[in-house]
């Protein structure tokens, strides 16, 4: 597989560093800058091209007739789009862009297949999306999405003293009376994908598969305390602010932002009705204090100074009652130091967009040439999820579930008919348009047919 | 510094010198020298013993920064040449420690020159060996090294970077790696190739193979007293012909290869290194045709002289110190022109003397328009402005370090023009330069201490003067 990067910032670097380490990646980094290039180059076992990532010659010189995929995370929009164009007329390649402006992001819907666009990444968007996770649901370890969002792999570790202690999987729903379903369990070092008589222990690592409606009631039912924040404090009125913000109200969060530009807190007043918005410096105490930091349930910071984030949330983090409290840092740096200081939760947008993109081309490199529509890999590395949409009747459709003859290690955790999510048991059925959900141990499965056992 | 990670190439490197002994002890084996054979497995023993002794316990901290390239580099060359003579040392063959060593540092950085009067005297498993010393130096141990083992991610790029010749070295495929067993495919290909027609003129497979590692490691060895003059004219063609391929930059047959001809023929050093032989064998060709019977043999000769030199091989089918002053003159001026940046040849390089004649074009540009923005260019590309200086800033080194080894070696009191292509010869790793150390004649009158200088000139010179000089600055060794 071959990728171009364009753009060696710190998200272009992580990508560099990641892929470069890969044995079948080739990377070529193409930066206007020299002097970053050299040092891409020095530091990871990728190739360098001094240039602009929308000039034709350059493009050709980082070989883009024989990519397969073109990143452009330069910090402008327009290069982005615009080498993303090139990279789809000169080497018909996929194409990965970072997008800031929300007005963008709508628009490139247009004409996305002309760019050949397999993803866009906005970094305040990713912030945003994993700073609301934290909040919303604290417990979880990690969430994958399937069905467009509709679906979610939630992770969590069984408390001591919890219900599902000794319990057994296939009595889980009468028990529980909720609709769930176990895809995975890590104990100690191994994986399983459990049967419906694999019996549940204190501290295994418990992945679940369920519609977001059903997890919260789920969590409610076992005693884990998925603790939702019912407030929220933003300092720093950015676009970040704005994404969590919606995501949050969404989710029934009151939210506060505090911002000291007035245009800004403006804008936002008629971006987000129902938020409150104050007119202040987040940075003075006593604007906090009034505004009720003491009995917030949770503090976001999320200006463009690092350090005032850091302060500001150790301010709070000492005024509040055991509140949630995210910070946001943008240099990658210091992690280690910052690491080290009593914040609860850090999030780094520009390691997020790294990941996110990382977590997508693995995915799409272990998808080419097959059936998959998202692919995951869940308990620690050691299974894959896999989406399948079923175009065609086959072997596996028109036959209730218990009486397919699957492989071992197989699990069908979803199916989505027409948007609406099935928790599979044995008598569903599985239709011609669904899209399936499969959770293997196995690696490389390319079809749905591929998860029966070979007649 | 990295101590750990710089002992732990230093063992691989030594775990592959013993290999390639074993192929000279193949050699013994093949022509019945026992007497020697036991000398070369206690060498190949020496080597796995240090060389285990390093590499059985990988290092945790595998990084390596441009320092540590450097150095390690150097080291290895180092290290390589100690443990190299110590075959001729050891059998005796070569009586004195400092000659072998010189011996062995003029293989591995294929310069060619040698202190041996009768080279026949010598057994055909130490000749192999000998020869064989060419063929690994010419595209580098390390680079072997990094094609050959997963080492750490990108940071083996400053091996190579110190190992390679030219004022930039990068990158032909993104991995390192596979970047070093191209260079290494392209390099083995070539060297069969010029095998296989040698065998086909008539030669024996030992001669051929000999003949061959000189040529390709543009090194010079030969392996008959008489050098090439006694072989066939087919042969001395070949011969010609392949010195000439191994000067390019590799990376240009890499294009090739990859059918991008036209971007390869684009090449400015490659169009001025073409230019510069045919130029340099028209001139010599008229100045010199008196020498010979005809036309044909005074092109001949003249064609591989200046491939020789020019690639800084060193072989010679004539006594060229009998020619006249203007043809030896020019022989002197493309001893330091070199070849190719990238190739296994070494002197200046041709890119670098393009890039400097273009800084004085430029130079003088700014002083009749003194404000003039003028940039240099090479293959319609900028040239950055670290790489002229660094240009600039070599020729200056190269010249401070060729002056001061020839005030040293003149204390043995020879003539000028013995001292002064010696220096010169062994500074670009040539071999043979004129008068007393002509085509006909050898390094051995020196005394010990010329030799040793000469030994550091050739490392100097094949190394491109920073990884050896950063050794000899007490900053590098603190941690």
């Amino acid at each position: 597989m071959k990728i171009i990067i364009v753009g060696s910032g710190k998200v272009g670097q992580k990508l560099a560093q990641e892929f470069g380490a890969e044995k079948d990646i080739d990377v070529t980094v193409i930066d206007i800058n020299p002097a970053t290039v050299s040092d891409t180059v020095g530091q990871y076992d990728v190739m360098g091209v001094v240039g602009s990532g929308t000039n034709i010659d350059i493009l050709n010189e980082a070989d883009i007739s024989g990519a397969d995929l073109l990143i452009a995370v330069t910090g402008s929009d327009e290069i982005n789009l615009m080498s993303c164009l090139l990279a789809k007329k000169l080497g018909n390649c996929q194409t990965i862009a970072r997008i800031r402006k929300p007005e963008y992001a709508k628009s490139v819907n247009v004409f996305k297949d002309d760019l050949g666009l397999a993803m866009i990444i906005n970094p305040e968007q990713a912030a945003a999306r994993e700073i609301a996770r934290v909040l919303r649901l604290p417990s979880a370890i990690q969430i994958d999405t399937f069905a467009k969002g509709r679906v979610e792999i939630l992770k969590f570790r069984v408390p001591e003293g919890c219900v599902l202690h000794d319990l057994k999987v296939m009595d889980i729903v009468s028990k529980l009376n909720c609709d769930v379903l176990v895809c995975g369990v890590e104990r100690a070092d191994e994986a399983f994908i459990p049967g419906g008589h694999f019996v549940l222990k204190e501290g295994d690592l418990v992945s679940i598969v369920s519609s977001i409606q059903n997890c919260s009631q789920f969590f409610k039912k076992i005693g884990i305390k998925t603790s939702r924040v019912k407030d929220t404090m933003i300092v720093g009125g950015g676009s970040t602010a704005y994404y969590l913000a919606v995501q949050l109200i969404q989710s029934g969060i009151d939210v506060k932002i505090i911002d000291k530009d007035q245009k800004r807190c403006d804008e936002l007043c008629q971006l987000l009705p129902k938020a409150t918005i104050i007119h202040g410096d987040g940075a003075d105490n006593w604007l906090l204090l009034e505004e009720g930091i003491d009995h917030a349930q949770s503090f976001v910071s999320l200006t463009n100074i690092d350090e005032v984030n850091v302060l500001m949330s150790l301010y709070a983090k000492s005024r509040m009652q055991g509140g949630k409290i995210v910070t946001k840092i943008d240099r990658i740096a210091y992690d280690e130091i910052i690491s080290g200081l009593d914040l609860d939760t850090t999030v780094y947008p520009k390691d997020i967009t790294a990941e996110y993109i990382i977590k997508f081309i693995r995915a799409m490199k272990n998808t080419i040439g097959s059936n998959v529509e998202t692919m995951h890999m869940i308990l620690d590395n050691k299974a894959e999820a896999l989406e399948f949409r079923i175009n065609d009747n086959s072997p596996v459709t028109g036959i209730s579930i218990d009486k397919l003859s699957l492989k071992k290690n197989i699990l069908i955790a979803c199916i989505n008919r027409n948007g609406s999510i099935i928790i599979p048991r044995g008598r569903d059925v599985i239709q011609k348009g669904d899209t399936v959900v499969i959770v293997t141990t196995h690696k490389g499965f390319e079809d749905i047919n591929d998860i029966l056992e070979k007649a | 510094m990295n101590y750990r990670m710089i002992g732990y190439t230093l063992g691989w490197v030594l775990n592959i010198e013993a290999i390639c002994l074993m192929l000279s002890a193949v050699t013994a084996l093949v022509y019945g020298e026992i007497f020697y054979l036991k000398y070369i497995a206690l060498c190949i023993g020496a080597c796995v013993v240090f060389g285990v002794a390093l590499t059985h316990r990988a290092p945790k901290n595998k990084a390596m920064y441009a320092k540590e390239g450097f150095v390690t580099v150097a080291l290895s060359w180092i290290v390589i040449s100690i443990f190299g003579a110590l075959p001729f040392f050891l059998s005796g063959a070569i009586p004195d420690f400092i000659d072998a060593f010189f011996e062995t540092v003029s293989g591995f950085t294929t310069t060619g020159a040698s202190i041996l009067r009768d080279v026949e005297a010598l057994p055909k498993c130490l000749i192999f060996w000998r020869s064989f010393t060419h063929f690994i130096g010419g595209m580098g141990v390390l680079v072997f090294l990094v094609a050959l083992l997963p080492l750490s991610g990108g940071s083996n790029l400053y091996l190579i970077k110190a190992e390679s010749p030219g004022p930039s070295v990068s990158k032909i495929v993104p991995k390192v790696r596979q970047t070093a067993k191209i260079f290494y495919g392209i390099y083995i290909s070539l060297t069969l190739l010029q095998v296989i027609l040698l065998l086909l003129g008539g030669m024996d497979l030992f001669e051929a193979l000999t003949l061959s590692f000189g040529t390709a490691g543009t090194g010079g060895f030969s392996i008959l007293n008489s050098g090439i003059s006694t072989y066939s004219p087919y042969v001395q063609w070949v011969i010609t012909i392949f010195m000439v391929i191994f000067g390019v930059d590799f990376s240009l047959y890499y294009l090739i290869l990859t059918r991008r001809v036209k971007d390869a023929m684009r090449s400015e050093e490659f169009r001025a290194y073409m230019l510069i032989i045919i130029s340099a064998v028209a001139v010599i060709v008229l100045n010199c045709r008196h020498l010979f019977a005809g036309l044909g043999e005074a092109l001949r000769h003249s064609a591989f002289q200046v491939a020789s030199i020019m690639t800084t091989t060193g072989y010679a089918t004539t006594d060229f110190d009998l020619w006249p002053q203007l043809s030896k003159t020019i022989l002197v001026v493309l001893m330091f022109i070199g070849a190719c940046a990238g190739s296994t040849g070494g002197g200046i390089k041709v890119s670098r003397i393009l890039i400097m004649l273009k800084s004085i074009g430029r130079e003088i540009k700014v002083a009749a328009h003194p404000k003039a923005t003028a940039k240099i260019t090479m293959n319609s590309r900028l040239v950055e402005h670290e790489t002229v200086r660094s240009v600039n800033v070599y020729i200056g080194i190269m010249s401070i370090i060729f002056f001061s080894s020839l005030l040293v070696v003149s204390i043995d009191n020879m003539d000028f023009t013995t001292n002064f292509t010696a220096v010169a010869a062994t500074i670009n790793n040539i071999g043979p330069g004129f008068a007393g150390v002509g085509p006909t004649r050898n390094f051995a009158d020196y005394s010990m201490l010329s030799k040793i200088v000469f030994s550091i000139n050739m490392l100097i010179g094949r190394l491109e003067i920073y990884p050896m000089l950063l050794l000899l600055v007490p900053r590098t060794w603190k941690r």
